[in-house]
């Protein structure tokens, strides 16, 4: 990555995403409380993104406001990481994605409240108190579900597995960057590794890694999540209600 | 709409810029005012042009109350006589809800939602702590699920008098 725009682009399009997939659970959840959390943790998400383009749009100078940055741009020129666009899956395959995303963004937000740049610190330290419950939540779910039924434990195991590959993209070195994605790994690590243990479910090997969302190079999922969230506003620029 | 009015119409022509911003209450919970929810940061007025600058800060940073806050605060600030009025939403240092003062803590408490406990000093926030019904007082309860009808309240009920009730969650 190039410099603060990027960095901070890049985390905004995680939490961006991450919020529009959490919110296709709501109505669909397999319980009335588990909608609602789902909706609230899209909301702590959305929250984080808005902070976060708003900023962007300030570093990069060419008037582009949250909006602009949210809704006028194409896939290619999204840089969230391949995770967070990955299609929900069953429930299982969310509290993945949820619980590995939360363990990555609480020590990348608390770091972020120590790091120099003000606006960055600011956002930081207010989104990391909102990942301690996300993290909370999601290794409560993968916990009951890998240590539950017959059932439960295979399809938590397969959402596992399916999910871990991407994982390695959120840590990809980045020494210029305000906070190195590389340094958050041990902490990251910590809290996997004791949470898969007690779900008694296996901790997949290292081998693929896919990547490129750092990059603009997306899965094919990413333009059809972009199709359903930018729609109303690019038929109505400008639109308010 | 009607009720946001009427708390708007509470504010009389000629009351301080201060007093008028702190009698806005919260839009989602609406017996406690933004300064007893620890949301409103400061108010000042500029002596020469009258301009007043309001500053707060959200409780969650996704909290969708955040538009009608500052459309509430610029009604109140005009109703006492103030219309030339900006806010400014600030981030840092974040909100706790240590923040929430005792005149708030008991008003939630009256009208049935369960204030929060102390922050505690440092890491995750703990899945066992007590909360005191507020409707019976019975340390008796449990947690129906973390998130509920606001982004900063949980889900919880009681076990001796069965009653669900709401929870401002520490933050």
């Amino acid at each position: 990555m190039n410099g603060p725009f990027d960095f901070t682009l890049a985390l905004a399009d995680d939490a961006l995403i991450a919020a529009q997939r959490l919110a296709e659970w709501t109505t669909r959840a397999p319980e009335m409380e588990e909608d609602i959390a789902l909706a609230n943790i899209a909301l702590d998400q959305l929250g984080a993104a808005r902070l976060l383009l708003s900023y962007a749009g300030e570093l990069e100078g060419a008037g582009r406001d949250e909006d602009a940055l949210a809704y006028l741009r194409d896939d290619r020129q999204f840089r969230n990481v391949l995770l967070v666009e990955l299609p929900n899956g069953d429930f299982a395959v969310t509290m993945a994605k949820l619980f590995f995303l939360a363990a990555y963004q609480l020590p990348l937000y608390t770091a972020l409240a120590g790091c120099a740049d003000e606006r960055l610190a600011a956002i930081g330290g207010k989104a990391r108190k909102e990942s301690a419950y996300h993290l909370d939540h999601g290794a409560l779910w993968v916990k009951r579900l890998g240590d539950g039924t017959e059932e439960s434990h295979r399809r938590m195991q397969a959402a596992v597995d399916h999910v871990w590959p991407y994982t390695h993209e959120l840590f990809a070195a980045d020494p210029a960057a305000p906070v190195d994605p590389a340094t958050l790994r041990p902490a990251f690590d910590e809290v996997v590794g004791p949470v898969l243990a007690e779900a008694t479910l296996t901790r997949p090997g290292s081998a693929w890694a896919p990547a490129g969302g750092r990059a603009g190079v997306h899965s094919e999922h990413l333009a059809y999540l972009l199709a359903e969230m930018q729609v109303l506003h690019r038929a109505h620029p400008g639109a308010k209600w | 709409m009607v009720s946001v009015r009427s708390a708007a119409q509470r504010v009389a022509a000629g009351t301080d810029p201060r007093t008028a911003v702190a009698s806005v209450v919260d839009p989602e919970i609406r017996v406690i005012t933004i300064d007893e929810l620890g949301i409103l940061r400061a108010v000042e007025e500029d002596p020469a042009s009258g301009r007043v600058t309001v500053t707060i800060t959200p409780t969650y940073t996704g909290c969708p109350a955040m538009d009608v806050i500052r459309a509430d605060i610029r009604r109140a600030l005009a109703a006492a006589g103030h219309p030339d009025a900006e806010v400014r939403t600030v981030y840092s240092p974040p909100w706790s809800t240590d923040w929430i003062s005792e005149g708030g803590r008991a008003k939630l408490a009256a009208a049935g939602i369960a204030p929060p406990a102390p922050v505690p000093a440092a890491g995750v926030v703990s899945l066992t702590l007590a909360v005191r019904c507020p409707r019976c007082g019975s340390p008796e309860t449990e947690q129906v699920s973390r998130f509920g009808s606001t982004a900063c309240k949980a889900l919880w009920r009681c076990r001796s008098c069965s009653e669900p009730f709401d929870h401002l969650k520490a933050l």
